[in-house]
Parts: C-alpha cells; sequence; structure tokens
C-alpha cells in the first residue's frame, strides 16, 4: 500500500486536526478563528485533490490534441463557492470579536464568562 | 397547472432573496418592515400552494434553466419539504406581523433595515434548503441561512448576545463543514451531487469506507446544526438573547430544516444502501434523543429565565422528533415529522406570548412575571394554551404526536415499553416547568414597587392567539399535517418517488 503516494490525503486530515484543536482548545477568541479558517481551508484540499489526474490537464478543447486528459474541474467550481462562503464566516466573526471587545474590553473566552458571571 | 404554478418551487427561494437587498434601502419608519412582512406572506401563500400540491400528490419538481440532470441543479418539492415550508414561512410571517413594537423596543430604527433584510435571508437559505434536491446547493444555502442568523441572534441589545452567537458561529461552521467533507467523500465515489443520482449510484461503492465515512461526517454535521443532545450548546444562549421577533421565528423553525436534510439523507441516500444502516443509526440516535428529552427537561425545570426554559424545551423537542426517526419505522417516522409541525405551533404560540410579556416586564426572570395574569390575562391564558400542546393534553396538536409516539415506541415491542415511559416522563417533566411559570403568573402577588402594566399592543395579541388557536385546531382535525407526514415518511423509507 502506498502509504506517502497519498500524501495529499495526509495533509488534509492533519491540516484539519491543526484547525479542530486551535478552535477547542484556544481561548482567544482571533485564535479559534484562525483555527477555524485552517479547518475549512483543509476541506477546500480534500475538494481540489480529488479533482486532478495525474497527468492532466485543464478541461479546454485544443486544435490537433484528441488524447488530452482532462481534470474534473467540478470540485473546483464547488470550491470556489465554499471558498466565498469561508470568507464570508471569518469576517463575520472577526466582526463579532471587534464588537466583543467594545463591550468587553476583552477578546478572552474565559474572561467573558467572567464578566458575564459578575 | 398554469405556467406560474410550475416556478412556485423556484420562487420560493427567489423571492425573499432578492427582495432582502432592496429591503436595507427602505429608510423611512416603518417602510421596511411592512416590505419585509408582505415578502413573508407572499412566501407563505407560495408554501401553501406547494402544500396543496404535495397534498394532491403531484410531484414538484423543477429544473433550473431547463438543464436536466445530472448537469443542471434540480430543485423538488416533497410531502416533507411542504410541510417545513408552511412551518417556516407561517412561523416568520406570524412572528413579523406580531413583532413590529417589538422591534421598536428593541432594535434602534436605523438599523432596522438591516435587521430585517438579514431576516429575509434566513427565510431564503432555509428555504432553500428545503426546496433543493442537491448535495452541495443545500450546503450553500445552509450557509446563506447560518450566516444571516448569526446576524438575527447578535441583533439585539443584550451585549451577552454576542458571545452566545460567537460560540453559535463557531459550532455552526465547524457542523456545515463536516457536512461539506462528507458530501466531498460522496461526490469522490459517486461523481455526482444530485441526491436522486446519488441514491442510485451509491449501490455500486456502499460499504466502502469512504462512503462509511461520510455517512458519519454528514450525520454529526447535521446533528451539530440540529441541536442533537449533546451538540446542543450553542442553542440556549442564543435563543435567549436573540431579539424577541427573532426568537418566534428561529424556534419554530430553524433546528427543523437542519433535521429535514439529516432524516432525507439517512433514509433517502444511506438506508437502502448501506449494510446494517438501519440498526447503527437506530443504536447511535436513539440514546442521544432519550437523554435529550431526559437532561434537557431537567435542566429546563431549573432555569429562571423563561427564554431559556423554553430554550432547553426546545433541545429536548428535538429528542422526541429523533426518537420517532430512531425507531425506523411508518408510524415512528410520521409521528416524527408530525411533531416537527405540532412543536412548531406551540413553540411559536409560547414564544409568542414570552415576546408580549417582555413589551411590558422589566425582565424575563420567572421572579418578575409575578402577578402578570392579573395584569395580562389575555397573553398569559394564550401562553396556557400553548404549554398545554408542549405538555400533550388531548385536544392540543402536542397530544397528536405524542400519541403516535408513544404507539411507535409500543410497536417495537419489550423495549418500546421503556421508550414509553421516557415519553410520558418527559411530558411529566413539560408539565412541572410549564407549571413553574403559570403558578408565578397567577397566584404570586405583584411586589407593591412594580410599575403598572397593561395588556400588549393589540396586533400583537390578535397574532399570538390566532397561534394560540391553531394548537386546539390542528389538535382537533389533525388531517392536514398527519397526511403531510405520513406521505413524507413514505417518501423516506421508499426512498424517492
Amino acid at each position: 500500500m502506498n502509504l506517502l503516494g497519498l500524501y495529499h490525503y495526509w495533509v488534509f486530515a492533519v491540516l484539519l486536526m491543526i484547525g479542530f484543536y486551535a478552535v477547542v482548545a484556544k481561548t482567544n477568541l482571533i485564535k479559534k478563528l484562525i483555527g477555524l479558517s485552517i479547518f475549512q481551508a483543509a476541506v477546500f484540499l480534500l475538494y481540489i485533490t480529488m479533482g486532478k489526474i495525474s497527468g492532466g490537464t485543464a478541461p479546454i478543447l485544443q486544435k490537433d490534441v484528441t488524447d488530452a486528459i482532462f481534470s474534473n474541474p467540478l470540485p473546483q467550481v464547488l470550491i470556489l463557492t465554499a471558498i466565498v462562503v469561508g470568507i464570508s464566516t471569518t469576517a463575520l466573526g472577526l466582526g463579532i470579536v471587534v464588537r466583543i471587545k467594545e463591550e468587553y474590553g476583552s477578546i478572552d473566552e474565559q474572561d467573558i464568562q467572567e464578566i458575564d458571571r459578575q | 397547472m398554469t405556467a406560474l404554478d410550475a416556478h412556485l418551487p423556484a420562487l420560493q427561494v427567489v423571492v425573499p432573496l432578492l427582495i432582502a437587498p432592496l429591503v436595507t434601502l427602505l429608510r423611512p419608519r416603518g417602510l421596511a418592515w411592512a416590505a419585509a412582512t408582505a415578502t413573508s406572506l407572499l412566501t407563505f401563500l407560495i408554501a401553501l400552494a406547494l402544500a396543496a400540491g404535495a397534498l394532491a400528490g403531484e410531484t414538484q419538481g423543477y429544473e433550473l434553466g431547463a438543464w436536466s440532470r445530472p448537469y443542471g441543479i434540480e430543485l423538488d418539492v416533497n410531502s416533507f419539504g411542504a410541510m417545513l415550508l408552511l412551518v417556516l414561512t407561517g412561523g416568520s410571517s406570524f412572528a413579523l406581523l406580531a413583532g413590529k413594537p417589538s422591534l421598536d423596543q428593541q432594535i434602534e430604527p436605523g438599523r432596522q433595515p438591516l435587521f430585517l433584510s438579514a431576516w429575509l435571508l434566513v427565510l431564503a437559505g432555509l428555504s432553500g434548503i428545503l426546496v433543493s434536491a442537491d448535495a452541495f446547493n443545500i450546503f450553500v444555502f445552509m450557509e446563506i441561512s447560518s450566516l444571516a442568523t448569526y446576524i438575527l441572534v447578535g441583533g439585539g441589545p443584550d451585549r451577552r448576545a454576542l458571545p452566545a452567537v460567537f460560540k453559535y458561529l463557531m459550532m455552526g461552521t465547524i457542523g456545515a463543514t463536516f457536512y461539506l467533507i462528507g458530501v466531498g467523500l460522496i461526490y469522490m465515489m459517486t461523481g455526482t451531487l444530485n441526491l436522486a443520482d446519488i441514491q442510485l449510484r451509491i449501490q455500486d461503492v456502499a460499504d466502502l469506507r469512504p462512503v462509511l465515512v461520510a455517512a458519519g461526517f454528514i450525520t454529526v454535521g447535521l446533528g451539530l446544526k440540529a441541536a442533537v443532545f449533546p451538540l446542543h450548546v450553542w442553542l440556549p444562549n442564543a435563543y435567549t438573547f436573540t431579539p424577541h421577533a427573532g426568537t418566534v421565528f428561529l424556534a419554530a423553525c430553524a433546528t427543523k430544516v437542519s433535521l429535514y436534510v439529516l432524516l432525507s439523507f439517512d433514509f433517502v441516500v444511506f438506508q437502502q444502501n448501506l449494510m446494517g444502516h438501519e440498526a447503527q443509526f437506530a443504536a447511535f440516535l436513539m440514546p442521544l434523543a432519550v437523554m435529550g428529552i431526559l437532561v434537557a427537561s431537567a435542566v429546563a425545570l431549573f432555569e429562571s429565565n423563561i427564554k431559556r426554559l423554553l430554550a432547553f424545551s426546545s433541545v429536548a423537542q428535538v429528542g422526541y422528533m429523533l426518537l420517532g426517526a430512531s425507531t425506523v419505522s411508518l408510524l415512528g417516522l410520521t409521528a416524527s415529522l408530525a411533531h416537527m409541525f405540532n412543536h412548531a405551533l406551540a413553540k411559536g404560540a409560547l414564544f409568542l406570548a414570552v415576546m408580549c410579556l417582555a413589551m411590558r416586564l422589566p425582565s424575563l426572570e420567572l421572579d418578575d412575571l409575578a402577578g402578570a395574569a392579573k395584569r395580562m390575562p389575555w397573553t398569559m391564558t394564550a401562553f396556557v394554551i400553548g404549554g398545554l400542546s408542549l405538555i400533550g393534553v388531548p385536544g392540543t396538536a402536542g397530544f397528536i404526536s405524542k400519541w403516535y409516539l408513544i404507539s411507535a415506541s409500543m410497536e417495537l415491542g419489550g423495549a418500546g415499553w421503556l421508550l414509553v415511559a421516557v415519553i410520558v416522563t418527559g411530558s411529566l417533566m413539560a408539565v412541572a416547568y410549564i407549571w413553574r411559570i403559570v403558578e408565578v403568573a397567577w397566584f404570586r402577588q405583584a411586589g407593591p414597587e412594580q410599575p403598572e402594566i397593561r395588556e400588549a399592543p393589540v396586533l400583537m395579541l390578535a397574532v399570538t392567539w390566532v397561534a394560540a388557536l391553531g394548537n386546539i385546531y390542528f389538535g382537533l382535525d389533525p388531517s392536514l399535517q398527519i397526511k403531510l407526514a405520513a406521505d413524507g415518511a413514505r417518501m423516506l423509507l421508499g426512498g424517492l418517488p
């Protein structure tokens, strides 16, 4: 079994876990958002990887070339949408962090819980 | 079928989606609210027409741009989807019609158009999930509705909404991304995103590891979005600090739409194709459903804020819906689907009454409710009717779904009696937590320092009463929701029609 030949998928899995760890373990809200972005980026890689065929080229018809192998363009289109979604989520998240900083004077989860408890 | 009828599935989404940005421009006072309410009512009419079509047994598919599958994007409205569209657009219309004074109270006029625009985007996104027949489109609509929901939740005056919405954003995004991973793995194995096509093609690759992993990712991701116990921690605070009108809308529909996707995937796509899926699904979700009912109801018993109390009750109700589905029987699924409709009616009426109370009371803590029934008798009576329906007293809508749930549990034989015990215990706890509110409002004397309070505004009260009477009407004549739910359950168990 060629484990290293599937290294794209290893990158996907490792990135996914790094991002997930940051979301769960960090108390700083900005760091959580960074983790979330890494988490999403890992999924983008998964999609891009599955469309690639070794030796495959862009799916454009060329003159005098009949035996070209095309990579599947659909996952890239899908992930373009997902990237837009990811950016919107990050932007909204950062916006909320700014508001939290204005209201609470801190962006640390524990501080905020402390303030709310009083 | 007239020419327009054929386009209804698309219009259901397009109308609110197009009007949402226009609403932001309507600066003069009240105009944005009028436009949003009119749009919401229009989508309600469309949903009524679609539900009528579903009742008549028509398949209401729609090919965008007349491209057929597998190339084009398909929309498809089945009975289950049509029932939830009714709930969704109805909930939105009720909340908006009644909510004007409450919105004025909680959101300054300058920001109202933006808030209502986000509201319409939630409506468009959730409708999109219900009409879509394409796994990736469901993801996109899910994110449209989620992003707009975060704005609704964070739009209130209470600063505690902000940490709540941040938590919701984190968990919601992780749930949606899990779903995206699952869809990606399925696409990898089948080469299609159309649900009907996936169902056909997955047979050849079923029980290969990527498909099993996909089933896991999709179930957990959607469980997170649907606030399945123990993935519900985002829900109580999010519901509590949302502006009251928004809570009416979200509590009636948001989690149910995620459950729709969960059930569609697990039953339509995986059920017939994965070995032993039935047993795995039941073994995984039934314990969660049972614990959700018991733990969330128990927490509700000790909550002091009535919005938080009702939010925990919502987590318990998600448990009932899952419990019905995890029996994997026609009766159980019918119960589960009908409970979505009935619970939306009950919770809608309860949160509408809470919105009326919030207009006049200084806060929604239980102690501040003392003597409220004397000063706001109409509001509190509507609240009690909603509460009875939530408990499942005969003659209310809640009774119908509890009855079906218990019948479905008894079909299981010996172990089923344990489920019956759980359902009855959950209902008794509901009696207890609703009674706590009733007791304070009716029998405790108000302190002398309390300001004089009067009834809520007339329109608000009228809408609340329509919702409360709806609970009684659909409890006495449940044919509508039972027919739609039974058709939906047959569709889920038999695959796409």
